[in-house]
């Protein structure tokens, strides 16, 4: 086995491309940061000067709202120049290749990539081809990683539940193709949440998922007793013409998260979502608009998570 | 040209010599084992003492990239590597472009090799035009211009009634068919074995029912057509228990593993490692294990180095996007020699696997010392270590998982027709 690619050789963070195999000293250290970012996107003048003169590349060659949004404005309030990329409408579909990019906008003196693609392994790949003083953050590479998503979950949790050490957690959908569900799964077990539940038909879990370190429920009304969070994962349409699934009803019938669910888990149980939601899919408006739901927070920590990271990394 | 090997280890399967001696070598042919002929005159003495002696090397499955796909490699370039690394015969997959479909391309293919000289290379037709799956190709004119058997490459081959109709025909005239084994819409947009590390890296898994179920179907269906098949490159546990049995019920079935694959599982994956992305995908620990365990039974008969040079670009991408293969011509040698030493196998029945049954399953007169056999010989140093990188590569590809590595088992000459091809 090579070193773990995203530490350098002191062990400290050189590149985030996934929650696995992270120590839990970093975790925890980006989840604190992360909290003192918190207070300033509360203030009046929300600038910061950390990464003042550095320059940040957003290389997005998937779609992404949220994600890029939320990106742009964490490094903009750390005082980055930010440069947008829609790759996807650009060089690639002229037929460059991503390392080509990459090596081009490294020689416009990039500090920061931060990058999602379609196909898994496309953050390391990266990484292990850039200028040793250029980082990679990974915004979601294929079925693999996501994990500052899965980071401003982790922070979500810990605002609302304080400690990882005495939590049922629930992962509810389509963890198969989750690059999502990878992440939170790998960061919640290392934080040392006790159980960590899969909730989803036979069609929509990798094989072998236990050796991830989780329980396994197909029957979503026995998978809620007791969970203290539960994250419902994005249904994607396609599931349905692949043959995944017969029909976004009958998923939503016995995995959609409705109120009536939601009674089986904990009384004070939270209720997240990694967006984009697709409403009476996966879960009812009445779960995702209630006040159990802490999705739309979700949002905002993602910003202040996701200054924790660059901030950290630029000062690796 | 006359050559005197003096003092070599001769290690010869089929005769099951492993002994200390000489080894002589007049007009391409071997004269004499273990004695020197009277009045022989040499005129090139080589002193093995401290090598082994043995039948050059044949390789099942060694992609040339001719015609059509030179920008990966060329014929020049890999029959050089096939001679250096002790190969010197070589079957090739008909998936060049176009597809050895037609008797033209196989005798202008053959027209070119004979001029180089190196190593004796034998066309593998394509069984379907285009390789497509949907029609035969004309299998008796391409064995008329040398193709020695029929295969369908990497290319599915979904309609069963294609596969029968053209098992039928092969076998009116003798042919054997070579499959690789594997269901086209189970292994769908995968690209690595369906298991724990797929799962964690988020990789398109193919399942090992991918491989069962096209053993299956092909084992029935041969039985049907009473047809010779020959399973190419198996991967896993399963696929080797459903050979293991047809093999016990007197099919003519013989089969074929890559040498990645004896050696290597998912775990080499690693970060990403594209090196690694290979057809079939390289499985657990379980099955490698018990790949290793049917070369030792004989239920797998022959180690294929599964040679495919890759264009260095092409492997520079994202792991699901990067090519497959692996180079492996050069390291046939070394990683059968590596794999017989730390599974505590004879000498003499691990190379049995990369030179007399290969040999068998091509039906060509190799892989033997035998006198008046023609002298296609390979000679290595057992105890000297090389290593694996692109300078010390003579592929013009140079992608293979055992980049970086040290390698027992140095060639340090090759002989075709008793030509010295290959010296270091």
């Amino acid at each position: 086995m090579n070193r773990n690619p995203q530490l350098n050789k002191h062990g400290e963070l050189q590149h985030l491309l996934t929650t696995e195999g992270l120590p839990v000293s970093i975790l925890l250290h980006i989840l604190d940061t992360a909290e003192s970012f918190a207070g300033v996107t509360e203030r009046e003048v929300k600038k910061i000067p950390l990464l003042r003169g550095k320059s940040v590349f957003n290389l997005f060659f998937e779609s992404s709202t949220r994600t890029r949004t939320t990106f742009e404005i964490a490094a903009k309030r750390l005082s980055a120049d930010v440069i947008n990329l829609n790759i996807a409408v650009s060089a690639q579909s002229k037929g460059e290749t991503l390392l080509d990019t990459v090596n081009n906008l490294s020689a416009m003196h990039a500090d920061m990539f931060v990058v999602r693609h379609s196909q898994s392994g496309a953050a390391h790949m990266m990484a292990s081809h850039v200028r040793p003083d250029i980082h990679v953050i990974n915004a979601g590479d294929g079925r693999h990683a996501h994990p500052t998503q899965a980071l401003l979950d982790m922070f979500t949790i810990r605002r609302y539940k304080k400690d990882f050490h005495n939590l049922r957690v629930a992962i509810v959908g389509d963890i198969l193709h989750s690059r999502v569900a990878r992440s939170q799964i790998h960061a919640l077990t290392t934080l040392g949440v006790p159980e960590v539940r899969v909730i989803a038909p036979k069609t929509l879990l990798p094989s072998r998922v236990e050796r991830l370190g989780v329980h396994i429920y197909h029957d979503i009304t026995q998978g809620m007793k007791d969970i203290d969070v539960i994250i419902m994962l994005r249904l994607q349409n396609e599931r349905m013409l692949g043959a995944s699934l017969p029909s976004t009803e009958e998923y939503f019938k016995y995995y959609g998260l409705t109120q009536e669910k939601l009674t089986l888990a904990k009384q004070d149980a939270i209720v997240m979502h990694p967006g984009p939601m697709n409403r009476g899919v996966e879960i009812d408006s009445a779960v995702a608009d209630g006040k159990q739901s802490v999705i739309l927070p979700q949002v905002t920590f993602g910003i202040a998570v996701r200054m924790a990271v660059m901030s950290i990394l630029a000062g690796n | 040209m006359k050559i005197h090997i003096k003092n070599g280890r001769l290690i010869d399967p089929k005769n099951g010599i492993d002994i200390i001696g000489d080894l002589c070598i007049a007009a391409g042919k071997i004269v004499s084992v273990n004695n020197i002929p009277v009045g022989f005159q040499d005129c090139r003495v080589i002193d093995a003492t401290g090598l082994i002696v043995c039948p050059g090397l044949v390789d099942l499955s060694a992609r040339l990239r001719e015609p059509g796909l030179e920008y990966k490699a060329t014929l020049e370039s890999e029959l050089k590597a096939a001679a250096a690394g002790g190969v010197t015969s070589l079957a090739c997959p008909p998936d060049t472009d176009p597809p050895l479909d037609e008797p033209g391309l196989v005798e202008m293919l053959k027209h070119r090799t004979k001029g180089l000289d190196q190593v004796h290379v034998y066309p593998v037709g394509a069984l379907t035009q285009k390789l497509k799956g949907e029609r035969l190709t004309e299998m008796a004119e391409l064995r008329d211009a040398g193709c020695v058997a029929f295969s369908h490459a990497d290319a599915p081959l979904v309609n069963l009634h294609v596969l029968m109709q053209a098992m039928q025909y092969a076998s009116t005239f003798g042919f054997s068919v070579w499959l690789r084994p594997q269901e086209a819409n189970l292994a769908r947009n995968g690209v690595a074995h369906d298991g724990e590390i797929a799962t964690r890296l988020g990789l398109p898994p193919i399942p090992v029912c991918a491989e069962t179920i096209a053993l299956s179907n092909i084992i029935y269906l041969a039985r049907e057509a009473a047809v010779k098949v020959h399973l190419c490159r198996i991967s896993s546990a399963e696929g080797v228990s459903l050979v293991r049995a047809a093999k016990q019920q007197g099919l003519p079935i013989t089969c074929d593993v890559s040498i990645n694959h004896v050696h290597l599982s998912e775990m080499d994956i690693d970060f990403f490692d594209t090196n690694c992305h290979l057809v079939p995908p390289l499985r657990s620990l379980h099955d490698r294990d018990a790949l290793s365990r049917g070369l030792m039974d004989g239920t797998i008969d022959a180690i294929c180095s599964d040679h495919a040079p890759v264009d260095e670009d092409a492997k520079l991408l994202p792991f699901g996007q990067a090519e497959v293969g692996a180079m492996g011509l050069e390291l046939l040698l070394s990683l059968t020699f590596k794999w017989a030493t730390s599974m505590n196998i004879p000498l003499i029945e691990a190379l049995n696997t990369v030179t007399l049954a290969p040999a068998r399953i091509l039906g060509i007169d190799a892989g033997h010392l035998t006198l008046d056999a023609p002298a296609d010989i390979c000679i290595f140093d057992p105890e000297e270590y090389w290593h694996v990188s692109a300078a010390t590569i003579k592929s013009q590809g140079k992608n293979t998982p055992f980049l970086g590595r040290e390698l027992p088992g140095q060639v340090k000459f090759t002989l075709t027709d008793g030509n010295i091809v290959y010296e270091s």
